[in-house]
């Protein structure tokens, strides 16, 4: 299955210029997910790589050859859009048929194929039934239906999920990422939902405001965030950000901030100290800071209770440190004091360190 | 049951009732006194009141009729020969300027025009361009080495051909408009998504854009077949239904009925005829609105009881 390269692609409606440079290398079978705020220019680059958009400057390399000239059907590809896009006059059956039909296959092949992607979309009891008589889940699921029938190199997915319930959901991503691994092919995924995006990703690209701000693995993007954008983009609960300043304590680094003061980790205690802006921020997730009263000043938070948000197994807390706000996770048959001090241990390899003005990780 | 709460139930009524009154009087009256009319044997210079009763004696004379039998037939392939090309050319069209080109919305204005026009008007130009020596055809023909010319009005299948020419002009805008409306108004995404599927632009006129036209195209074919069976102005300036009976619609020989032949009963009798005719069109055109509504309505009885 083919290699997509996106080469410095830029698109602009008139004078308003929505993407500014889009450079990505997506390696052949990899499940790319492309995550951001709405707005970012996810679903315009989505239907760029697709042909439905024109594309103002720059290349899409299929497989090295330029292809931004080509129509979408000399493209090989299929798409779940985001508003489904169904054919209001077709049933189920024939919606999710359309393109084999177009393609003159056998009966025998195309009901074969239809029922089998039905059974796995849970379609079967309305493959009769004409989209305005399904429900927006079940039109989504269609949308899906549709696609997947197709034996297309590429798959286009603009947030094919987001309209089904939490179970559902589950159950389909789960389906998916099955898929993914069974038939090899170029999988290209839009989602607000950085669990799909976690789960699903074999490469994650973060988009805001018509720039990729990072792409890598999940893992790679969870643990080196560029940029507090990024840092504060991926992860749930997000991460906590506190404001402060390092100071240099006989050869060793701190980041002294309202209410805390932290001691660096060796291995980050050479970039901070050498940073020439002394104005940082500090980042924390919450799964980095452990309940523990007996921790070190130099390690741990002291926070104060403003909500307590119990989840069943888990209780977020959020909570006031110097003025600036803190979310942390607890286990929620730990006993703790609500109207006092709690404290926190950091983990010191969760530490974030970002520029307060560039927001750029140090 | 109290005053208060018959008054209630009346109030509806009682805003209804000009509305009511209007119509009565605009509407019903004028078909009332036809209908009447077509009982009677009755000349202009009678008042209503004097003429004599003759029962179904006028619908009886229609059927030994020959004249009005031929121009119910003329009428037929009249109407269903400029319907046919209207929504070919009307909907063809619309499909060729259905795109975002500068000056496109110039060029619809233009397209338009010829509807605007009054259609004794419309006669005159034509019969002008029709004109055997001095027509614009005929000269274009002639410059073009066809020393004949066609006989456009006076020859009894030319002159079929020079009316349906003209009301093709005047009215295939009218198809074009609101077929163009309903394309604009299609949704933009299931045709991206067909051209995803790799249809070509042939299949998406005709798996997609077509059959989702296809209830604003059926109410647009009625309504133009319903003005077709009246024609006159036209057709009255044009050939004035020759030659022979050739052009003669019903439009036309009820006109004359009344006109030349002052057999009033007998005209409202041919009238009648044409009204049921219509109203048959209009029934069909009811009936497919209420199976397509029936339709949609038991899908979504359907969708609800599964949900549930
Ligand atoms: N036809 C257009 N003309 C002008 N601006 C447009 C047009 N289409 C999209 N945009 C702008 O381009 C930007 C990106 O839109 P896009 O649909 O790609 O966002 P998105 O990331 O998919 O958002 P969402 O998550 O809400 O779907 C938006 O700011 C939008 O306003
Ligand atoms: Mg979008």
């Amino acid at each position: 299955m083919p290699k997509i390269v996106l080469e410095g692609l830029v698109k602009r409606y008139g004078s308003i210029e929505v993407l500014h440079g889009i450079d990505l290398e997506m390696q052949e079978n990899e499940f790319t997910v492309f995550v951001g705020p709405s707005g970012c220019g996810k679903s315009t680059t989505l239907r760029m790589i697709a042909g439905l958009e024109s594309v103002t400057e720059g290349e899409i390399y299929v497989d090295g050859k330029p292809v931004s000239h080509l129509e979408p059907k000399a493209r090989d590809l299929a798409m779940v859009f985001q508003d489904y896009a169904l054919y209001p006059h077709m049933n189920v059956a024939k919606n999710m048929s359309f393109a084999l039909r177009l393609q003159r296959r056998p009966k025998a092949e195309i009901d074969e194929k239809v029922s089998a992607v039905a059974a796995t979309l849970g379609l079967t009891p309305y493959l009769n039934r004409k989209p305005g008589a399904l429900s927006g889940g079940q039109r989504q699921r269609v949308a899906m239906g549709r696609a997947l029938t197709r034996d297309s190199a590429t798959f286009l997915f603009d947030e094919p999920l987001s309209n089904l319930d939490a179970k559902l959901r589950g159950e389909m991503r789960a389906e998916l990422a099955l898929m993914s691994e069974r038939v090899q092919k170029n999988m290209i995924y839009v989602t607000h939902d950085q669990i799909e995006a976690m789960t699903l990703a074999d490469r994650i690209v973060v988009m805001n405001g018509g720039y990729i701000q990072q792409q890598g693995s999940p893992e790679e993007l969870f643990k080196h965030p560029v940029n507090k954008f990024v840092a504060g983009f991926l992860g749930m609960p997000p991460m906590n950000f506190l404001d402060g300043v390092i100071s240099n304590r006989d050869g060793k680094a701190f980041v002294e901030g309202a209410g805390f003061s932290i001691a660096l980790p060796p291995e980050k205690t050479a970039v901070a100290l050498s940073h020439p802006a002394k104005d940082v921020t500090l980042g924390i997730r919450p799964s980095d800071l452990v309940y523990d009263p007996a921790a070190r000043d130099e390690h741990a938070l002291s926070l104060s209770i403003v909500v307590s948000e119990y989840i069943g197994a888990q209780t977020v807390l959020l909570c006031d440190c110097g003025g600036q706000k803190v979310e942390v996770e607890l286990k929620s048959t730990i006993p703790i004091d609500k109207s006092g001090q709690l404290r926190f241990a950091i983990n010191p390899e969760g530490i974030h360190l970002f520029d307060q003005k560039t927001e750029n990780a140090l | 049951m109290s005053i208060a709460i018959r008054a209630n139930r009346l109030t509806p009524y009682m805003f209804m009732a000009p509305a009511v009154l209007i119509l009565v009087v605009a509407l019903l009256y004028p078909i009332g006194y036809m209908v009447y009319a077509s009982f009677l044997d009755w000349s202009p210079s009678q008042r209503i009141g004097e003429a004599d009763f003759v029962g179904l004696r006028n619908y009886a004379n229609l059927l030994t009729d020959e004249a009005f039998r031929e121009s119910f037939w003329v009428t037929i392939k009249f109407a269903s020969v400029v319907v046919t090309l209207e929504m070919i050319i009307g909907v063809g069209l619309a499909l060729l300027l259905d795109r975002n080109i500068r000056g496109m919305s110039m060029l619809r204005t233009i397209f338009i025009l010829p509807m605007m026009i009054a259609p004794i008007v419309v006669g005159l130009m034509w019969r002008y361009m029709y004109h055997p020596t001095v027509g614009i055809f005929n000269r274009t023909l002639k410059s073009l080495g066809f020393e004949e010319g066609i006989p456009w009005l006076s020859d009894s299948t030319w002159s079929f051909v020079a009316v349906v020419i003209a009301d093709v002009w005047q009215w295939t805008p009218f198809i074009f408009i609101l077929s163009l409306a309903a394309m604009q108004s299609l949704p933009r995404s299931a045709l991206e998504a067909a051209e995803i599927d790799g249809a070509t632009g042939w299949q998406k006129i005709w798996m997609i854009k077509l059959p989702l036209m296809m209830p604003v195209l059926i109410v647009t074919l009625l309504l133009r077949l319903i003005d077709a069976f009246k024609v006159l102005e036209v057709i009255l300036v044009l050939t004035n239904g020759g030659p022979g009976l050739s052009t003669e619609i019903v439009a036309l020989r009820i006109f004359r009925t009344a006109q030349e032949f002052q057999e009033l009963g007998e005209a409202a009798a041919m009238s009648n005829s044409l009204l049921m005719l219509l109203m048959a069109l209009t029934i069909g055109m009811f009936v497919f609105n209420k199976i397509q509504e029936g339709r949609a309505e038991r899908m979504r009885l359907a969708a609800n009881q599964e949900a549930h």
